[in-house]
């Protein structure tokens, strides 16, 4: 027993410990009220986090000491199965909450079985791809593996949680440490860019992005001389435009459309004569180079189609209003204009403890749950915030380090699921309550109200804890 | 460790540092989040600019500012009180507090922590009795406003007032906000970006139990209101003010015009608003719009009047220009001109055939009648198309059947028949000049406002251009508009202005018994010369007509009056512009009997 707890990996749990602290703290804060100032107070919900606290730790002694860790490879498919059924269950038996029919209620307990179905996912696909003759390349193998992420991510759509599903887009990272190609993940990344870049701008700045893209990786593919030329005029062309894709304040000024003329004027030529070259020394990537090219123009012209066709009107408004499109600041834009006025209010030391003005008063809807940052933000300023992203970019970092560390590659595939809904979650609430990411309703792992959540997240890592202490065996 | 591993690592350690320099910004280089007004723990106290003073040509203040004061009341902090008292405050009955009182209670989600208007401009001594006795009544509090003044008591028309934005107008124009005041007609609305100056703020700082502290750094982040600038009109206000006067129980209007400037030195419309109830518009705004004789209805630039025989010289000038008469013609009037050999268009009795400064000065309609048969029946054009085109171009140059282009709102162009207009009602073809001959009279299917008239008479003043006729003569740190400085020439040769000059002189100045229509007008020394009209009202009697300007040589003021339903131009409208001119040009009235009946007389059916 004492082995354990020195085997435990102490830096983990302690970020836990903190970042449940400043949680609680935080929505005791954003909810402050005189009437009710007892932080046990059980009429509120700071008061109720006490409680989903309390039993989170019990989840998490019970996951260490108590639960074999060979159940989660060997019961992974029927844990998987037994949360699918849930999953569709609810859609039938759920209440509806806030437009989204993905929650069971049972009495003052609500319950939301897409929080767990990301640890079922995570076992299943951990054990599937542990199993030694499985190679992501080989395409049945792969298939078995989307087939495993899509269906509950299917599932969860149709409840509505659109959120909760992108999440399950983070696993591609996982994938990617598992031997997916690094140009897919590049080309993932690239398509979101070109995504915002034509709804921002233009098609044309999107396309300067593309030509730049493929002259990069015509020179990337060709002799010294060539690759120099041409890294060396998209480098400086690229630094030249990252002001304005960046979209920050100070370089609005750069907005104006004559540069993207010159850009395409310069580029154009440049990237022909790059493909006419590698074409004529029959280079064997240059193909591939133009296919992607042609493929990301279609796309560009397809933006709009997808935009106002596939997304829903709320979707649309909310993205529009991230990229500055339309402004409808008692709309759609109201959470995050709030947000941002809450967070940028508190400068650098934050206004103190109990002291937030934006935050009281219910000016920033959400506010205990997936807008908890804000609090942090206005009340402990620029300090406090940099303080929880550290926590989190710290377990993060400290989780995909203990995976690489394990022999058992059904640990490791594990860790990177646990690293890949952690990264996407704390970047996407951040993001959206700073307006870098469009709004979507997901919480702040630890730190939003909410006991499904805590629980899962809490079930989540520390599963994880304790299959890392196989490793001393 | 595998180089993917890394790869994902360095890419969490970048997302790290976006957020982190987002929130930089966010929270460290960019203040206007801290001092949004937005912001809670802000509360921003706006500070109302003064508006820009209007004044006369001759530096006298026209609009003005006064103090007002308003009571407001918090409905959350009422506590009870003695409503005997404050009903003897301010002389209003309990019902009225009661009503109060119980609508707050009604509204009080809507109202919340707000404070709302009690009572609308109370009176300087109530306001001082209710402060001494504030104490009595908490929740209760008054605030100052300020609030249109007017010194001359005249131009309420011209001058337009102020109101309250109202939503759609706040739609539009985000710059404004809810409770702002907006010029809304007349010079107020022409230039209410020169007079609204700029709104600045206090910003106090709030606690988190929304109690009001302190202001924000010492006022550091605060914005003093800048005052609207003034501006000089080119308006006469003693002028305006005498022409209000004698034009009381009349309906018409009277507008005077510097002819070598454009500049515009009364502009009156009767009947008008009243000045005293346009600087609190809104209480009275029912009454007024119900008036059957349209108070709000800007006559002097909008109505389209028929001109009546002050038209004639149009048509003469014309027909000299196109050389189908000179000033030689003489055409006969057998007591009317007959289009048809049996239908007549009346004369009155005068002496026959005339040349044609003594038809200008008698007002023969035969006379015109011919230059207008003539004008349009001339052989140089192929058909009625092309002859009636080329007149309706020597018209429009003239400045009709088109708004001149002044700076005042609501001027509109008044009515000028096209060719087609005669094609649609008759068929292409099928109209001669005995169609449209009451033109020839100012009669028909012509429209023109006491504008067109009055720059017609300074046209004429000026022997052939005028100056678009404008209210402003300079506003701080800008330059007027070149429009207005710019001669517009007419397609008359100056020379032929001179017959008409001679004509109107004789028409004012004439002996008794010679035939001078607009007698009345006389004034010894002025040399004031002039043309009557009288133009047929299908709605009763004959409107009366009259333009002028003064001295012959030199003209100072060009003035065109129009009086609806009073009958003969030489009459009743002569005698007005007469005096309007007299008073304009000495300063004094040598004819007091004749400007107490002009004002006294009621002329309105």
């Amino acid at each position: 027993m004492k082995s354990i707890y020195r085997k435990l990996d102490w830096p983990l749990i302690i970020c836990y410990l903190l970042l449940v602290a400043i949680g609680w703290l935080n929505i005791y804060s954003s909810i402050y009220s005189e009437e009710h100032n007892s932080i046990l107070d059980f009429s509120q919900r700071y008061g109720m986090q006490f409680i989903w606290i309390l039993s989170s730790f019990a989840i998490a002694a019970a996951i260490l000491f108590a639960i074999s860790p060979k159940v989660y490879s060997v019961l992974s498919p029927l844990i998987y199965v037994s949360v699918l059924f849930l999953l569709a269950a609810v859609l039938f038996l759920g209440t509806e909450v806030n437009g989204s029919n993905s929650w069971f209620v049972l009495g003052p307990v609500r319950f939301q079985p897409a929080e767990i179905s990301k640890i079922s996912t995570s076992l299943l696909l951990a054990y599937i791809m542990s199993r030694h003759n499985f190679r992501l390349s080989n395409m049945r193998d792969a298939l078995l593996a989307a087939i495993i992420l899509l269906v509950p991510m299917g599932l969860i759509i149709m409840e509505k949680e659109t959120g909760s599903a992108l999440v399950y887009a983070g696993f591609i990272f996982m994938f990617y440490r598992e031997g997916l190609s690094g140009w897919l993940l590049a080309f993932g990344l690239m398509f979101i860019l070109l995504f915002i870049t034509t709804l921002a701008f233009s098609p044309l700045v999107s396309i300067i992005i593309s030509l730049l893209a493929a002259a990069f990786l015509n020179g990337l593919f060709s002799h010294q001389t060539v690759r120099q030329t041409l890294v060396a005029t998209a480098v400086a062309l690229m630094l030249a435009y990252l002001p304005r894709i960046m979209l920050l304040e100070p370089f609005r000024f750069l907005q104006k459309t004559e540069p993207e003329y010159i850009a395409v004027a310069i580029l154009l030529p440049v990237t022909i004569a790059a493909t006419v070259y590698g074409v004529r020394k029959h280079f064997r990537h240059t193909k591939f180079v133009v296919l992607c090219f042609i493929s990301a123009i279609i796309f560009i012209f397809s933006v709009n189609f997808i935009f106002d066709n596939i997304l829903q009107p709320h979707q649309r408004a909310r993205i529009e209003n991230l990229l500055g499109i339309e402004e409808d600041l008692m709309g759609a834009g109201y959470n995050v204009h709030q947000s941002k006025i809450a967070i940028g209010s508190g400068g650098f030391w934050g206004k103190g403890f109990l002291n937030g003005t934006q935050t009281k008063f219910d000016f920033v809807p959400e506010q205990s749950t997936d807008f908890i940052f804000c609090t942090i933000g206005e009340e402990h300023g620029f300090a406090g915030s940099v303080a929880v992203i550290l926590l989190y970019g710290f377990m993060i970092v400290r989780i995909i380090l203990l995976s690489e560390r394990q022999r058992n590659p059904f640990v490791r595939i594990y860790g990177y699921c646990v690293a890949c809904c952690f990264f996407m979650h704390f970047f996407i609430n951040i993001g959206m309550t700073i307006g870098l990411v469009p709004v979507i309703g997901i919480p702040l792992p630890f730190l939003s109200y909410g006991g499904s959540s805590l629980w899962s997240f809490t079930a989540m890592l520390f599963i994880f804890i304790r299959l890392d202490l196989e490793r001393w065996k | 460790m595998n180089g993917k591993s890394q790869i994902l690592i360095i890419g969490v350690v970048i997302v790290c540092l976006v957020l982190v320099t987002r929130l930089f910004f966010l929270q460290i280089v960019d203040e206007e989040y801290k001092i949004s007004a937005e912001n809670n723990a802000y509360k921003y106290i706006t500070i109302y600019p003064v508006r820009g003073l209007i004044l006369d040509r001759n530096g006298n203040i026209l609009v003005s500012n006064k103090n007002s004061y308003d009571i407001m009341v918090t409905p959350v902090d009422l506590q009870p009180f003695d409503t005997a008292a404050l009903c003897r405050i301010f002389s209003i009955k309990k019902e009225f507090v009661r009503e109060k009182i119980a609508g707050y209670k009604k509204n009080r989600r809507k109202i919340g922590y707000q404070s709302v208007v009690f009572l609308k401009q109370v009176s300087e001594r109530e306001y001082g009795v209710f402060l001494e006795q504030s104490y009595k009544f908490p929740g209760f509090s008054g605030v100052s406003k300020s609030m249109r003044d007017y010194p001359y008591n005249a131009g309420a028309n011209l001058f337009g007032y102020t109101t309250e934005v109202s939503e759609e107008f706040l739609e539009k124009n985000p710059s404004y906000r809810m409770g702002d005041y907006v010029g809304a007609s007349g010079l107020e609305l022409s230039y209410e970006s020169v007079l609204k100056g700029e709104k600045g703020y206090t910003i106090m700082q709030r606690d988190v139990h929304n109690r009001i502290l302190s202001p924000l750094a010492g006022g550091a982040y605060d914005k003093d209101a800048v005052p609207g600038k003034d501006i000089v009109t080119t308006i006469d206000g003693e002028l305006q003010q005498y022409g209000e006067y004698l034009m009381q129980n009349k309906i018409g209007s009277v507008v005077a015009i510097e002819p070598s400037s454009g500049e515009i030195l009364s502009l009156i419309s009767s009947p008008g608003i009243e000045i005293s109830k346009i600087a609190n518009i809104s209480k009275y705004y029912n009454q007024i719009i119900n008036d059957p004789l349209k108070p709000m209805f800007n006559r002097a630039v909008m109505s389209a009047y028929p001109p009546g025989s002050v038209f004639k010289i149009v048509n003469g000038l014309i027909g000299l220009q196109e050389g189908v008469i000179t000033e030689e013609s003489r055409f006969p009037c057998r007591g009317g001109y007959y289009y048809t050999p049996t239908r007549i268009l009346r004369c009155h009795a005068h002496r026959s055939p005339l040349d044609f400064s003594h038809a200008i000065m008698m007002s023969c309609n035969a006379y015109f009648c011919y230059v207008l048969k003539g004008i349009l029946e001339n052989p140089e054009y192929g058909n009625m198309d092309e002859s009636f085109t080329k007149w309706r171009d020597y018209v429009e140059s003239m400045g009709f059947g088109k708004k001149l282009g002044s700076d005042f709102p609501a001027e509109l162009g008044g009515t000028l028949p096209t060719a087609d207009t005669y094609n649609k009602i008759y068929g292409r073809g099928s109209w001669k000049s005995s169609t449209v001959i009451s033109l020839s009279i100012g009669q028909g299917e012509i429209g023109t406002t006491p504008l067109h008239l009055a720059n017609l008479a300074a046209t004429i003043a000026n022997r052939g251009y005028y100056i678009t006729p404008h209210l402003v003569k300079s506003i701080p740190d800008s330059t007027i508009c070149e429009r207005y400085t710019k001669r517009n020439y007419t397609a008359i040769d100056s020379k032929y202005f001179d017959p008409v000059v001679e004509g109107m002189y004789m028409a004012v100045n004439s002996r008794p018994g010679e035939g001078g229509t607009a007698t009345r007008a006389k004034v010894e020394g002025l040399d004031i010369c002039g043309k009557t009209g009288t133009a047929q009202n299908p709605h009763g009697k004959d409107n009366a007509v009259f333009i002028c300007f003064a001295p012959r040589e030199n003209p100072k003021i060009a003035v065109a009056v129009y009086i609806e339903n009073a009958g003969f131009g030489g009459t009743w409208a002569a005698p007005v512009a007469s005096l309007i001119v007299e008073k304009y040009l000495t300063g004094t009235i040598t004819r007091p009997e004749l400007e107490k009946y002009m004002a006294e007389t009621n002329l309105i059916p």
